[in-house]
């Protein structure tokens, strides 16, 4: 294609083709401390949707290796989005290699915390506040953990702030790298963060998971004990990719909810949530 | 009608508290199964039996001596459908 | 611009492959022509670098996934439809599997496809439909147009396995000019064993060589003709002149010139170890005029992924047409589809 760039995170390896410079551009300018791959496990094409859509009202059509027929063109301005969109899509339909867990993950002495829940729990968030008080940040999407050994994998691809978590971050890291503002994209303002140069430079070190988290927004502090067959539940849901694993799914994700201690916690603030995971972390 | 279970190599079983969760391997489905659904299978891993069969060996072996025979041939239904157990 | 050739010299001769391929553009074609784990299959045990054989590792064992899910489905039906004690017939991936044949090694399989007589389709309709599997769409229009004129009962999807099924009672759409002898097919059909049955080895070539052909844009082309590929080799393993026995029997059927056609692209791409005869039977491989359009769209795909010659394409895409449907039916056909927009 006209237009290309290629990046790893963490172990998956991408290609990104684009009919236009812009996206391109973007990519190569926030993803520029990470490596490339020897050989791209996956391919995104940003496509012109019609050819005269390369030059009039730009139109990106996301395509790649695997596809959603329900995946609607973004605007050109909003290619970062598409492009990051696009990569993450790959993984979560292609990837064979690892269990996907649709997890945040932060990490401190090689042990790993994986926080998961629905959309708004804030294990974005939370993942972001730990990172800023010393902890490496491991990923905001997807954990990987390979089912050879139990361990998970960093996958710390651009943290994709959204409305008001987007002066949150630019208050809580003022010194990070921050893409530019994509306003009224179809979830709402959006603006891509670079996680830290210590994360990227340690993304190839996996960690032992050592507490499985379930967070909740909105509600006094309290912290309850998990068992392992709610998590092995809740994980099958939180999984784009374990009926396809098999096998090796299954013995994945047995052993990580026997191994790992879970908890549910509700908080109503960062700074209560940052406070009660250190907490569990200290007695766990 | 008799009822077959898959042979025991054809089933991983992964003990968590509230039950097992089993993959079974010939279909890649993992099935979460709480009892009596795991004494039904272990019942029949030797051989085929009927709904007799089933129901004396339930309480036999397993000491599960409150099964009706209406609940236990609803159970079994459940196992046909998922595909766990073979009716024939 | 790159063309899939890459792709068609690396399954017929993984050897050739140099130590500079252009790795990354071959996988993505096989990716999107379907035919990464069989790539990955016929590469196994070849010197690889060592991110490339990562990657095909995974695709052995996706492919090693899906093949089981395919077995388990042609088994839940086989269960469904063992009381009415029809014959069920499966059909292509899932039966080169079930048959343990080579076209199965790393083939992603779609959904199922079985074959039973035309006199038992109601029975076999109300007993999947009793076991779980429900109608894809509910649309009258759509409905209507598959019962009177397709080869098949509209698709069924199963509730829980989320896994279609198609019920063939023929091979080919009743509006195809040519009528293949479906109770032909069944009887030459062979057992495995376990109540299911697989056609023989020259049927499974004849009706892959008519669903390539006949019944299709020529879309996963590439894929269907190294699925005859691996059919013809494993035939002449046992019989030198298996070629004749698939030309007479697509001959019972009026498919010999798409059969013929097939063994002239599959030889011609693939390099197939079958010879021209002039007797009992017909069968020329000297390449044809046309046969270079038909390669063209069969390596239509660039090292992105990308569909490319358009053209050829849109040729393909009225032909299939054309040739399933009478040509008045075709526009009332897609005047329907036009106006419920």
């Amino acid at each position: 294609m006209r237009h290309v760039f290629c990046v790893r995170i963490g172990p998956i390896g991408f290609r990104v083709g684009s009919d236009w410079r812009a996206p391109i551009d973007a990519l190569s300018d926030l993803y520029r401390y990470y490596p490339a791959p020897n050989l791209p496990d996956f391919t995104v094409r940003l496509e012109a949707t019609r050819p005269w859509r390369r030059w009039i009202r730009p139109s990106i059509a996301i395509a790649g290796d695997y596809t959603l027929p329900e995946a609607a063109p973004l605007p050109l301005a909003q290619g970062l989005l598409a492009a990051e969109m696009a990569m993450n899509l790959q993984l979560a339909l292609g990837g064979r290699r690892y269990l996907l867990l649709h997890a945040s993950c932060v990490e401190r002495d090689g042990q790993a915390v994986l926080m998961t829940g629905e959309s708004g729990a804030g294990k974005s968030t939370l993942a972001t506040l730990l990172a800023a008080k010393g902890w490496r940040f491991m990923g905001d999407e997807f954990a990987l953990i390979d089912p050879d050994t139990g361990l998970v994998h960093a996958f710390p691809r651009l943290i994709s702030l959204k409305n008001a978590g987007i002066a949150a971050a630019l208050a809580a890291r003022p010194d990070a790298r921050f893409g530019p503002l994509l306003k009224d994209t179809p979830k709402g303002d959006i603006r891509h963060m670079v996680p830290d140069a210590l994360s990227v430079g340690a993304m190839d070190e996996p960690a032992r998971p050592a507490l499985l988290l379930y967070p909740h927004y909105g509600a006094a502090s309290e912290t309850r004990g998990v068992p392992a067959s709610e998590s092995f539940v809740r994980l099958t849901q939180a999984s784009t990719n374990y009926v396809a694993m098999g096998e090796a799914g299954f013995g994945a994700l047995a052993r990580l909810v026997r191994e790992t201690p879970a908890h549910a916690i509700d908080y109503p603030d960062g700074a209560a949530a940052v406070a009660q995971v250190e907490a569990l972390w200290r007695t766990r | 009608m008799r009822y077959r279970a898959p042979p025991p190599e054809a089933l991983l079983t992964a003990d968590l508290d509230a039950f097992a969760a089993v993959f079974h391997r010939p279909s890649g489905i993992t099935h979460l199964l709480a009892s009596p659904a795991r004494e039904i299978l272990a019942a029949l891993v030797d051989a085929p039996l009927d709904l007799d069969g089933v129901l004396a060996a339930l309480s036999d072996r397993f000491d599960i001596a409150d099964a009706s025979r209406a609940a236990l041939a609803a159970r079994l239904d459940e196992l046909v459908g998922v595909g766990l157990v073979e009716a024939a | 611009m790159a063309d899939a050739l890459i792709l068609a010299r690396a399954l017929a001769d993984p050897q050739s492959l140099a130590l500079d391929t252009d790795w990354t553009g071959l996988v993505t074609m096989a990716r999107a022509e379907q035919l990464l784990g069989t790539l990955a299959w016929r590469l196994d045990g070849l010197p690889l670098p060592e991110d490339v054989a990562v990657l095909l590792a995974d695709a052995r064992a996706a492919a090693e996934n899906g093949r089981r899910a395919a077995l388990w489905e042609a088994e839940m039906a086989r269960r469904a439809l063992a009381p009415l004690g029809c014959p069920v017939v499966l059909l292509k991936g899932t039966a080169f599997a079930a048959a343990g044949l080579s076209a199965a090694r790393g083939r992603s399989i779609g959904d199922l496809d079985i074959l039973v007589p035309r006199a038992s389709l109601d029975a076999v309709e109300a007993a999947l439909l009793a076991a779980g599997w429900e109608w894809v769409k509910p649309d009258p229009y759509d409905d209507a147009y598959y019962r009177r004129w397709m080869h098949e009962l509209p698709p069924l999807i199963h509730r829980d396995r989320d896994r279609m099924i198609d019920v063939h009672h023929t091979i080919l759409p009743l509006t195809a000019r040519v009528t293949p002898d479906a109770a032909a097919l069944l009887a030459d059909a062979r057992a495995l064993g376990n109540g299911l049955s697989v056609l023989s080895p020259e049927g499974m070539i004849v009706h892959a060589a008519a669903h390539l052909f006949a019944d299709g844009d020529l879309a996963g082309g590439l894929r269907n003709l190294w699925d005859i590929h691996c059919l013809l080799c494993e035939g002449l393993e046992d019989d030198p002149d298996f070629a004749l026995s698939v030309i007479e029997e697509a001959a019972r059927h009026q498919l010999d010139a798409a059969t013929a056609l097939a063994l002239r692209l599959t030889h011609q791409m693939f390099g197939t170890p079958v010879k021209s005869y002039t007797h009992p039977a017909r069968l020329d491989l000297k390449p044809r005029p046309l046969d270079r359009l038909y390669r063209r769209r069969l390596l239509a795909r660039d090292d992105w992924g990308r569909p490319t010659r358009p053209f050829t394409r849109f040729a393909f895409y009225v032909r299939s047409h054309w040739l399933r449907m009478p040509p008045a039916m075709l526009a009332r056909h897609l005047w329907t589809k036009w106006r419920r927009g």
